[in-house]
């Protein structure tokens, strides 16, 4: 049977914790639920004049999101500097590209990915959410694999 | 934004991001070796998170009443609908591709990681061409 966690198992679940504290600090603190996604909506709102991205439920969340999503560049930099570790990633380009872009805009028409759907919307039991997450996974998985066998 | 608020919210960034990063899900090959069904570790750290946002949920409002800095106690608004099944069903496809996901590829820009940001301005342009052809609500 192969190893479940051989890169060990530990700081995976004290990150999922961590995460989880963050998502939480926010609800309590401010009653906001921390989806990640849709600041790449808003954003364009301070952009482009186009309808959709001028719906209240954007204009009205812009703000904090970026505030937000600065938060997530100084604690992801925070680990960085205390942890000395330089990785960089060696998927392809294209794969990067593309599965950006798809992620990106199937992100925003199921209107959450794995932060809104995966921890916000499972945490409350949403069932959309759940079977978004089922969905999402299984895609991903069967993706992943195709990938490896052809690319 | 109150002063008090702001300073919330980026602190609750930055406890995100460090979490993300110490879980090593801001590597794409670590995600990708999950999907690959190589190491169980995004288990953990989906479940740990879910497990400390759920206890957040339920017992926030019934202990504070309303949010310590303000405001009111919102709610994920997930819908039961096609386009979120299909939206799904897609962003799975570029998550298997490229091994990011949106908090992942902003917190990159954090430890350095600097070819994730190809899939950073891969999504905001792929937010941009979903919103310009959206339906209107």
């Amino acid at each position: 049977m192969p190893e479940l966690f051989p890169q060990g198992w530990q700081h995976y679940l004290v990150g999922g914790l961590l995460l989880g504290a963050g998502m939480s600090l926010l609800f309590l603190a401010t009653g906001l639920i921390g989806g990640m996604s849709t600041v790449f909506t808003t954003v364009w709102s301070f952009f482009s004049s186009a309808p959709y991205f001028r719906e209240e439920r954007f204009m009205s969340s812009r703000q904090w999101r970026i505030v937000y999503a600065l938060g997530i560049v100084l604690g992801a930099l925070a680990w960085r500097l205390a942890s000395g570790d330089a990785f960089v990633t060696h998927v392809p380009y294209w794969q990067l590209a593309a599965g950006g872009f798809i992620a990106g805009y199937g992100a925003r028409l199921a209107n959450g990915c794995t932060a809104g759907h995966g921890i916000c919307g499972m945490a409350s039991l949403q069932p959309a959410s759940i079977l978004a997450v089922l969905t999402f996974i299984a895609t991903a998985m069967i993706t992943a694999n195709l990938v490896r066998a052809f690319a | 934004m109150s002063a008090a608020r702001s300073a919330f919210i980026l602190a609750s960034g930055a406890l995100f991001g460090f979490g993300l990063a110490l879980s090593t899900m801001v590597k794409p090959e670590v995600v990708l070796d999950f999907l690959r069904l190589r190491d169980m570790g995004l288990l953990l750290v989906l479940g740990g998170a879910v497990a400390v946002t759920f206890a957040a949920y339920r017992l926030g409002p019934r202990l504070l009443g309303k949010p310590l800095a303000g405001g009111a106690f919102l709610k994920h608004p997930s819908e039961m609908a096609a386009r979120t099944i299909a939206g799904a069903a897609l962003f799975g496809v570029g998550w298997g591709l490229s091994g990011v996901c949106p908090g992942p590829a902003i917190a990159n820009l954090g430890t350095g990681d600097w070819p994730v940001a190809i899939a950073l301005a891969g999504m905001i342009a792929g937010a941009y061409v979903q919103g310009r052809v959206a339906k209107l609500e």
